[in-house]
């Protein structure tokens, strides 16, 4: 039954499913993870490396993308399409500063974006963005925001969250150790984005690319060397807490 | 759908948040002919002329009109009102043609309120003039003319913009508008202070208004006072110009008991102590809250 609803995307099945537009979740679960945590002063961004292959320039490949100076995105999914709406996002933030001189918030560049995909699920001819995209950043009050978007073109804010392969499992690990210690300090939250990473990332820190926005500071991309320091701290605090828990069973 | 794009229509946009500046009703201009010549040669003589002012202090920010709106030489109404609320928090002085002034406000209201609706807050000062200025600034060469002072308390405190249909915008303390403009400066630049209180800059807008309506013919009937405060602006006061400008000359008359000792030399040494008094006015007498202002020779 499916297969006769799935042609055109204007097109409602029986029961109310727009397939295009599944298909193109199926599409953004199929990309590496990205991971997003909203701090108290902190916004961070973690994605997973997907490996180059041996002659690949590795820096050409950028998961994480500056819309403005307060505001950036990740995404999952299908690489071009997301250059498509991270460049008409990034034109959106110029030409409202040019009309209405303030920066966008948070808000509104998502609901653009969020716009912009539901636009192609109603248009002939177009197939959805085969994308999900977190797009943090802090509005002029100075409150940190943290949204998701999916190719249905529908929004919501999160305190955090995760897109794209194994995002359940890293989900589920945030829905436990998101606590308000967690995200007490910036370190801490940093850290929290690293340890979802890691729960389903292969072979630790090589494959965690890292991003962090300070309130009033632009993007800050962390190098390799400063994933690893974290990755380190981590996986020491973790031995003390096994040490711990083997001389309390003893 | 297909036959949507061979007739190459297209909805009215309708919806989101859009880059692109609002049509502003899409008036048409006539084609063919110079719209500013044929004006000038048919068109009527538009309503110009007026004194308004407007500044931003520690309180809030002031605005202040006359009421005369003049069509050269004849009145046509004594008692117009030159500000213009567009919301809650925002006030606009007009200048120029009166209805030029009016339908932009309206545009602007307009524009402020759907995205004020959108994006859940209102836009600040800045982005009103930003929006107004180049609104305006799509018709220039095309005879409109618009000098406002937009006036305003947003997230960044009391602020202030002056606006010209030419698409000049900018921002600062104290501005005036109009043919009694100068005359208005004179006695604004004189009194201004950004720490005054709330009573002094009552006293400093009213008496820039009324004398500016006592020299501008352009300017008069009553003036207007307008406060934006924090909590939304607030019409002080309309009072009639030329007993405004009385009331201040009054203040400034001596005493009668300090003048019965020099009541007799006074007649005959009349022109010299005015000459005097004019030359002794300066900054010395003049002192910050004094609603007085240094006299001209009336009291002779």
């Amino acid at each position: 039954m499916a297969s006769r609803y799935d042609r055109a995307i204007t097109v409602f099945s029986p029961d109310g499913h727009l397939f295009q537009v599944e298909y193109a979740q199926e599409a953004v679960k199929k990309g590496s993870t990205a991971v997003g945590i909203r701090g108290t002063n902190i916004v961070v961004l973690g994605v997973e490396k997907k490996s180059v292959a041996k002659l690949q320039d590795e820096r050409t490949v950028r998961k994480i993308c500056a819309l403005d100076d307060h505001v950036c995105m990740a995404f999952a999914g299908l690489t071009a399409d997301a250059r498509v709406v991270i460049n008409r996002a990034r034109v959106e933030c110029q030409s409202h500063k040019l009309t209405v001189e303030d920066p966008v918030t948070v808000e509104y560049i998502t609901r653009f974006i969020a716009t912009l995909k539901q636009k192609y699920t109603q248009s002939n001819g177009r197939r959805p963005f085969g994308i999900s995209a977190l797009i943090v950043g802090f509005d002029d009050d100075g409150v940190p925001r943290l949204y998701q978007t999916d190719p249905s073109g529908t929004y919501h804010a999160w305190k955090a969250n995760a897109i794209g392969r194994s995002a359940k499992t890293v989900r589920e690990f945030l829905e436990k150790n998101y606590t308000e210690d967690a995200i007490a300090s910036d370190n801490e939250a940093i850290k929290l984005a690293i340890k979802a990473l890691l729960e389903v990332v292969q072979s630790g820190g090589k494959n965690i690319e890292l991003a962090i926005i300070r309130r009033n500071q632009p993007l800050k991309m962390f190098s390799a060397k400063e994933v690893e320091l974290y990755v380190t701290e981590i996986e020491k605090e973790k031995e003390e807490a096994e040490k711990k828990k083997s001389k309390k069973s003893v | 759908m297909a036959l949507q794009d061979v007739c190459k229509w297209q909805s009215p946009d309708t919806q989101g948040p859009s880059p692109h500046l609002p049509r502003a009703g899409g008036w048409a201009v006539p084609r063919g002919c110079d719209p500013q010549t044929f004006l000038q040669i048919h068109g009527p003589r538009l309503a110009h002329g007026t004194t308004t002012l407007a500044f931003r202090f520690r309180h809030g920010v002031i605005a202040a009109a006359d009421t005369r709106s003049s069509c050269g030489s004849y009145v046509a109404c004594p008692a117009s009102c030159k500000v213009i609320p567009v919301h809650q928090h925002l006030l606009g002085t007009t200048s120029g043609t009166s209805a030029d002034c009016a339908t932009w406000y309206r545009v602007l209201q307009r524009e402020l309120r759907l995205r004020e609706l959108r994006e859940g807050q209102l836009p600040s000062v800045a982005s009103a003039a930003k929006l107004l200025s180049a609104m305006m600034s799509r018709y220039r060469g095309l005879d409109l003319c618009v000098a406002t002072a937009l006036c305003g308390w947003d997230r960044s405190g009391p602020m202030l913009f002056y606006v010209y249909s030419d698409g000049t915008r900018l921002q600062g303390d104290i501005f005036s508008v109009g043919s009694g403009s100068p005359y208005a400066y004179g006695v604004l630049d004189r009194g201004y202070r950004y720490d005054m209180s709330t009573q002094e800059a009552y006293a400093l807008a009213r008496c820039a208004v009324a004398h500016a309506t006592h020299r501008d013919a352009y300017s008069g009937g009553s003036v207007d006072l307008f406060h934006v405060r924090e909590s939304g602006w607030e019409h002080v006061s309309r009072s009639d110009a030329c007993v405004l400008y009385m009331e201040l000359q009054k203040l400034l008359e001596p005493e009668p008991e300090e003048d019965a000792s020099h009541a007799h030399p006074e007649p005959a040494t009349a022109h010299r102590a005015a000459e005097d008094r004019e030359l002794s006015v300066g900054p010395g007498e003049m002192t910050p809250g004094d609603s007085r202002m240094p006299a001209g020779t009336e009291t002779v």
